[in-house]
């Protein structure tokens, strides 16, 4: 029931805000007679009518994990965020590999196979792309 | 005669040593896909997408490659479905109810023999089902004016609403989201940005493929993160594959029904192959009664969903390739292909590029003998890979994904982007919001607000246009009553539950 309030209400201030910005767009002396605000705001008020919809009618809550999980999906999270900062200034190898290890650590946590798995992975699929592929990659910094 | 011409057209490009190697290479590529519990045929064919084009192949080429692929997972979702009882893909989650009570009475390999040919026989009668059908229907589409693609394209959203989610609001919520992250980036007809928040990097608007993969494969990752890996054990031992003619020949009518109700199914924008298989197999169940004993292992209950299942691809293509409008998630990815490719489906496609659909359509038929010949004898080595690890696999997955993404812009923002999609296809996913009508809405959502506004050209401003032919009449009503009946129908569509052990 909560779960889907939640989604209601977060769904609604953002389609507000859609709406809101929808009227902001600037329209050019050559207009259509739609002209580009009309269809940005119909998306929005479907999207605030069923968001409405599910505040008044919600379904049962979904089986959320434990808090613990939460935590281990927020670092995934930010390890994929820093990996996709790193990529490029630090060569493919080392970001790839300790981007894999660390989610091989968090779906099956052995510190040793995670490493390999990572390590593995990162000059396998180095390999695969850039000579089977022919992908533009560059393995280390220069 | 004119459909044989086309077809030795279609042959002529598809016959040639590269193309023909690709569709083999594509074929072992998809049954991998369909068959690893966790890579679905949408996410597969979105992930092998920025890939083809680093490979620098042409828009056939490109094309059979991955149509070869799409065919290819739909044979391998059974694969799990059968060995662990997960199912590889949605659309075989059908197949679990029969298959996997056969595989634990020891028929295992008997089971992906004879599911491989209800797949064979369900994708072979599909496309030719759609060799004969989209010329005529793109003859219909000739007919479309501006008005009728918009109801056209809300029909597509309202069925595949009403259809693939348990809760109306929610798709509907989907297909806004996608249709807004649309309108972001520079409008078509002034010229001017829209809803960029200043953000350079959203001037382009967002890439559908990073949507699609991040919504469908980074959003698995979370999902294995979650759980640790822990429902993937191979469950059932495959001994010896044995071909069970007597099964084979039992099941023919079986197969027969199942593949005309699978085309059928595939055919209605947005509903695709989870409902042609669904459909198959109830409909099945019910003609064959209770002693038929259905839901314990029987030879009928695993050749129908999975003739379904087959020829509900062969017909998602039809709306695809005729009116653009796709019939399913996959083949909306296959969209976002030959949008990517710089073709356009429709109508004219069939006039002005025949080479591209025919030689589509003949690989199509050539992509299934070479399935069927794969799946037969080299079952087992298909059935070894499924005993990849999950913490090897979805790292794996991640890190393609991640290259995919980054060899087509080289901006760091994209992969960002894609991440961010992740989450989202995770929460969403988590809160039962299909996610399939957030792809479909980023897809079409440009061509929907196009169609509105040339309407709105053509017409002065009079909305009243939009309803001023048989033809969109007929659309917005199958799009209301699309929308509406699945929920008096809720009770009767009910899907059943997984066997549990």
């Amino acid at each position: 029931m909560t779960s889907d309030r939640f989604l209601g209400l977060a769904v609604l201030i953002v389609a507000l805000a859609f709406i809101a910005s929808a009227f902001q767009i600037e329209s050019s002396f050559l207009s259509d007679p739609v002209g580009p605000k009309t269809f940005p705001i119909g998306i929005g008020f479907v999207a605030a009518l069923s968001a409405v919809y599910l505040i008044v009618k919600p379904d049962a809550d979904p089986d959320w994990p434990p808090l613990s999980a939460f935590l281990a999906l927020g670092l995934a999270a930010v390890v994929l965020i820093i990996y996709a900062l790193l990529l490029k200034p630090l060569g493919f190898i080392i970001p790839t590999a300790l981007a894999a290890s660390i989610l091989s650590y968090q779906i099956s946590p052995r510190l040793m196979t995670a490493a390999m798995a990572g390590t593995g992975l990162s000059f396998g699929l180095f390999a695969i792309f850039k000579y089977a592929l022919d992908l533009g990659l560059v393995a280390f910094p220069l | 005669m004119e459909i044989l011409n086309n077809l030795a057209l279609g042959f002529s490009v598809a016959l040639s040593p590269t193309t023909l190697m690709l569709a083999v290479i594509g074929c072992f590529l998809g049954t991998i896909i369909g068959a690893l519990p966790g890579l679905g045929p949408s996410n597969g064919v979105a992930i092998l997408i920025p890939l083809t084009f680093s490979l620098g192949l042409d828009a056939t080429s490109a094309l059979v490659l991955m149509t070869a692929v799409y065919y290819g997972a739909m044979y391998g979702g059974r694969i799990s479905s059968i060995l662990l009882n997960i199912p590889g893909d949605e659309p075989a989650l059908m197949t679990t109810l029969d298959g996997y009570p056969m595989a634990k009475k020891g028929r295992a390999g008997e089971a992906l023999v004879l599911s491989g040919v209800a797949s064979f026989v369900g994708a072979f009668l599909a496309t030719i089902g759609l060799l004969l059908l989209a010329p005529l229907l793109a003859r219909v589409a000739f007919l479309f004016g501006p008005a009728e693609y918009f109801a056209l394209y809300l029909l597509a959203f309202c069925t595949l609403g009403g259809m693939a989610s348990n809760n109306q609001a929610k798709a509907a919520i989907a297909a806004c989201i996608g249709l807004g992250i649309a309108m972001i980036g520079v409008d078509n007809n002034s010229g001017l940005p829209r809803l960029t928040f200043g953000n350079l990097h959203l001037m382009d608007g967002v890439d559908f493929l990073v949507a699609i993969v991040g919504l469908f494969a980074i959003a698995e990752v979370f999902f294995f993160i979650e759980s640790h890996g822990k429902n993937t054990s191979l469950g059932m031992k495959l001994e010896k594959v044995k071909i069970p003619w007597s099964d084979i020949v039992a099941t023919r009518w079986t197969m027969l029904r199942a593949s005309a109700v699978g085309f059928v199914a595939g055919i209605l924008p947005g509903a695709g192959a989870s409902l042609g298989s669904f459909l198959a197999y109830m409909s099945e169940k019910s003609l064959a009664g209770e002693k038929a004993g259905f839901g314990t292992g029987v030879a009928r209950g695993v050749a129908a969903p999975e003739a379904g299942n087959n020829a509900a691809a062969g017909g998602a293509l039809v709306p695809m390739l005729t009116l653009g409008v796709p019939g399913s998630g996959t083949t909306a990815v296959l969209l976002a292909l030959l949008m990517t490719l710089n073709i356009t489906p429709g109508p004219t496609l069939f006039s002005d590029r025949p080479e591209v659909v025919w030689g589509l359509i003949a690989s199509l038929l050539i992509a299934n003998v070479v399935l069927l010949l794969m799946n037969v004898p080299l079952v087992k080595i298909f059935v070894r890979v499924l005993q990849v690890p999950p913490w090897v696999l979805l790292p794996g997955v991640t890190m393609i994904s991640f290259v995919g993404i980054y060899s087509l812009s080289g901006s760091y923002f994209d992969l960002l982007l894609m991440v961010a999609f992740g989450v989202l296809g995770y929460f969403l996913r988590k809160l039962d919001v299909p996610t399939v009508p957030v792809i479909l809405g980023i897809l079409l959502g440009g061509n929907m607000e196009d169609a509105l506004r040339r309407a709105m050209v053509l017409a002065d401003g009079n909305w009243t246009y939009l309803f001023s032919s048989p033809i969109a009449i007929g659309l917005w009503i199958a799009a209301v009553a699309g929308f509406v009946a699945p929920m008096f129908l809720r009770n009767v569509l009910r899907k059943p539950q997984r066997i549990t052990d």
